[in-house]
């Protein structure tokens, strides 16, 4: 079995975002990055199919060059091997189609049997590129994903999902996308000996340019802000003060 | 040509799911023209969705097949782009929910000029809007100009009634849904007497301050009913499964804005506070005065949550 897995390398949550000069942008020369958190839940998942049904991994990242870390990473993680499609296209970062597009070229090349990915990207939260993709690929998808169970005799997929009001079930023919949410699995720790591994595992870097990749550019940002601060209130003594305080001063009773 | 506006209604068979209101509301921003589409497995069905919304819009479409009876991607988005590019429509707007999120890439795949933008915050013009990014931490000013526009609106934002309309046309189009790469199996839905987390006027949220499994429904229910709220939770809890997944607030759970919200032993991690600094007070009771969620709280009481929360219920009750 053939799993292709995708990493998004992101500014890391807990870090305190600075605005960059251009305003369009974030600065992210002093701040730590890492691999979105959903992006290593679907690692994580792509090992355990692995592990129970054989067949290889392969991680794909969109990005700079830098993205080749959280690739090895995913190596690390015991991943087979990797794919970076590098640009330096910055402008194309709320673009769904732009990345969805150098996508969809490696998949045509790979033909994995399952595609794994994060529901979303912790930095543009958009929450668009699985079910883009799929789309173009003709393919069934599944997001926010729970339980993945896959049957290899008549090659289907039954995913749980976390919907709203309940859990909703639904199944699939291979291949397919899946989009991963918080309570998949627990993502593993990379062992030394894996990272030891990782650094000869294969890492092909293709170029963006020589795709031949013709989106136009129709989502673009035009400034970031951050949040307006909520300005901290006052701590009460005790219960008599939160009911004088909810009742006469916010109303909200 | 000018500009037309498709809003998607997202249903339960029953009844239209509120967010639906919330993209009309967005809409009414930028036009004064709002067709709604609705599709249902049959006839009986969608049109009786349609009496929830006859007075707030101008136009109803109707598309029914058997096919639409689960909320399905795939199926959905085969009628929702063969309507808007048949019928040259410039914008499709949807309320944002797991199924919306699962749909509307699908139809911008489908169709051919369109471009998406999602979860917007604040409608600018008929370009620009503001949606947040990196957990809301950074909100984005965002223009969008494909010749066909997604938006999909974070209902929390676009809150209010919609204006009421005097008259609706409606239209049937026959139309047979082809799509089937992905097969319904069941649903299993979480039974609850109580408000609905995105639709509450008031929440009561619990963390790992409650200490326990047990704890949990000790002290956030008799709370939650006491004020008639809807119950959330911490991701703590929940990656705990002290409570149901779906009660998640936060950056990656569900997005509330009630008009109060009481934190209980939550810590008030940043994605936490993302999902929830909407609300208009905030009250935060948790055993350690440093925690960050008495930064964003309107009232704050320090001390132990099992002996602050029975003597509020009593002082509710009275």
């Amino acid at each position: 079995m053939k799993i292709l897995v995708t990493v998004k390398r992101v500014a890391d949550y807990e870090a305190r975002l600075k605005i960059a000069s251009d305003s369009k942008s974030i600065d992210t020369s002093e701040i730590n990055m890492i691999t979105n958190p959903f992006d290593e839940i679907g690692v994580e998942e792509a090992l355990r199919l692995k592990a129970k049904f054989g067949g290889e991994v392969v991680v794909c990242s969109v990005g700079d060059k830098e993205s080749q870390q959280n690739i090895r990473t995913a190596l690390a993680m015991g991943a087979d091997r990797g794919i970076l499609a590098t640009h330096e296209n910055s402008d194309y970062f709320v673009n769904t189609e732009y990345t969805a597009n150098i996508l969809e070229n490696i998949v045509r090349e790979e033909n994995p049997d399952i595609i794994i990915m994060g529901k979303q990207a912790i930095d543009t939260d958009n929450h668009q590129m699985s079910e883009y993709l799929a789309e173009k690929l003709n393919m069934g998808s599944a997001s926010q994903a729970n339980t993945v169970t896959v049957n290899l005799e008549d090659k289907s997929v039954t995913v749980i999902k976390e919907s709203e009001g309940g859990l909703e079930t639904v199944s699939m023919t291979l291949p397919c996308i899946i989009s991963t949410d918080l309570r998949l699995n627990e993502p593993r720790y990379a062992s030394l000996p894996g990272i030891m591994k990782a650094k000869r595992k294969k890492l092909a870097i293709k170029s963006v340019s020589e795709m031949n990749i013709d989106v136009q550019n129709n989502v673009t940002i035009v400034k970031l802000e951050t949040q307006p601060e909520r300005q901290a209130g006052s701590l009460l003594e005790n219960v008599d003060e939160l009911m004088d305080k909810l009742t006469n001063e916010s109303k909200s009773l | 040509m000018s500009d037309k506006h498709l809003i998607v209604i997202e249903h339960d068979n029953v009844s239209i799911v509120t967010t639906s209101y919330c993209a009309v509301l967005a809409a009414s921003k930028v036009t004064s023209n709002i067709t709604a589409l609705i599709m249902a497995e049959n006839k009986e069905i969608a049109h009786n969705i349609g009496q929830g919304i006859t007075d707030k819009v101008d136009n109803i479409i109707y598309i029914f097949d058997n096919n639409l009876k689960n909320r399905i991607a795939d199926s959905y988005a085969e009628g929702i782009s063969h309507i808007a590019s048949s019928l040259n429509f410039t914008y499709i707007w949807a309320g944002s929910s797991v199924f919306i999120k699962e749909t509307m890439p699908r139809v911008n795949a489908r169709l051919s000029g369109s471009s998406m933008v999602s979860d917007v915050q604040e409608v600018i013009d008929q370009e620009v809007f503001k949606k947040p990014m990196w957990a809301g931490d950074i909100i984005a000013t965002v223009k969008i100009s494909s010749k066909i526009k997604i938006i999909t609106v974070r209902p929390t934002d676009f809150q209010g009634t919609c204006i009421v309309k005097d008259k609706c046309t409606v239209e049937e189009v026959a139309y047979e849904i082809k799509a089937d790469s992905i097969k319904f199996v069941n649903f299993d839905k979480i039974e609850s007497d109580r408000p609905s987390l995105s639709e509450a006027d008031v929440v009561v949220a619990g963390g790992r301050g409650v200490k326990s499994k047990e704890g949990f429904p000790d002290l956030i229910f008799p709370l939650a009913d006491a004020l008639g709220a809807a119950v959330g939770a911490s991701r703590a809890v929940c990656d705990a499964e002290w409570v149901p997944n779906d009660w998640q607030v936060g950056q990656t759970g569900k997005i509330v804005a009630p008009k109060l919200y009481f934190a209980v032993g939550i810590s008030g991690a940043i994605q936490h506070v993302a999902g929830m600094r909407g609300s208009k007070t905030i009250v935060a009771i948790n055993k350690d005065a440093e925690a960050p969620i008495f930064q964003v709280a309107d009232y704050g009481l320090v001390g132990n949550a099992e002996e602050i929360v029975p003597e509020l219920i009593e002082k509710l009750k009275k």
